[in-house]
């Protein structure tokens, strides 16, 4: 029973944690703001392995949310943003990165897996086809 | 046959893909802006907030531009050889991101200063234009483009390894008379 209070309370203590970044209200018209918040959440912090700049607290994740705030404000389309962004820090930023030359093999993985994946399915049902069925019932 | 070929090349395939990622370094996230002009930014000098240091200062200059911070101990570790490259001649200019000026001032009166002049920029602003991640990290300039960006501290070894090479291929015989003091042996 101690060990779970203790659990939960540690449980409770990294959930606020990590909830305490940047819960500032960025812009009063919520249109705004939940565009923000979706933009945030599909920028790749630059510095951190794996987290998102609404995620992390690093200096320049912070740094990067201001200039979010500030293109949003100015009436920066999400893409225009994506682009301020991607030109500074790569196209590492990008949670989606967009189709080009270097990103189109990451891009076409998933259906080439699934043409693969096809194609051998395909193959095991045509050689079971070819398979006497029910062997063990007689007819 | 197939049976023992495809799963061995598939292990093959995977196991190249995972040999290569032991030696990456996750943390190396290649900047967009080498080989791309310099950015255009205006910051007040910090010993001199009279003074601006923008990109109109670096024009046409071979040089080194520094992020440095008080609050960063890594930049503590490279201020040494910033200020023995600066007394070899290199032209080298400070961006001092997210700090306090009085600190920052004290801390060059006390090390040494490096740099010919260098842009105070607390909030980060013009860091960001420069794509910078955090401190230190150093680039290299010549007319007008960002010829190398390192991200760590300037050591003698990464100067030697990255940085002179490419001076050498960048600088004519008169654009940089500092580059023999710079060579090293």
């Amino acid at each position: 029973m101690k060990a779970l209070t203790w659990l939960a309370t540690l449980w409770l203590g990294l959930a606020s944690s990590a909830l305490a970044i940047d819960t500032e209200v960025a812009f009063d018209d919520p249109v705004l703001n939940e565009r923000y918040r979706s933009l945030i959440r599909e920028i790749r912090c630059p510095k951190c392995l794996n987290e998102s700049i609404a995620e992390s607290n690093a200096p320049v994740a912070t740094d990067l949310r201001r200039e979010v705030r500030r293109l949003i404000g100015e009436g920066a389309s999400d893409d225009e943003v994506k682009t301020f962004l991607s030109s500074r820090y790569g196209e590492f930023v990008l949670y989606r990165p967009r189709v080009s030359q270097t990103t189109l093999a990451l891009w076409a993985a998933p259906f080439v897996f699934l043409l693969i994946g096809g194609f051998v399915f395909w193959r095991i049902l045509a050689v079971r086809q070819n398979q006497p069925m029910d062997e063990d019932f007689p007819p | 046959m197939w049976r023992y070929v495809v799963p061995l090349a598939i292990f093959l395939v995977i196991g190249v893909f995972f040999y290569r990622g032991l030696s990456l370094n996750p943390n190396y996230v290649p900047s967009p802006l080498v080989g791309k002009p310099t950015p255009v930014f205006s910051l007040p000098s910090l010993t001199d907030p009279e003074a601006v240091v923008s990109s109109e200062t670096l024009r046409g200059q071979v040089a080194l531009v520094n992020v440095w911070g008080t609050w960063c101990v890594e930049c503590r570790h490279e201020h040494g050889f910033l200020v023995e490259l600066a007394r070899a001649g290199m032209p080298i200019y400070g961006l001092n991101v997210k700090d306090d000026r009085a600190a920052a001032i004290e801390w060059l009166a006390r090390l040494g200063n490096p740099y010919v002049s260098s842009g105070f920029d607390p909030e980060g602003r013009a860091a960001v234009d420069w794509g910078v991640t955090g401190a230190p990290e150093t680039f290299l300039i010549g007319s007008g483009t960002i010829l190398h960006k390192h991200i760590s501290p300037l050591t003698p070894q990464v100067w030697r390894r990255d940085f002179l090479p490419l001076l050498r291929e960048h600088c004519g015989s008169t654009d940089c008379p500092f580059l023999a003091a710079v060579g090293g042996p």
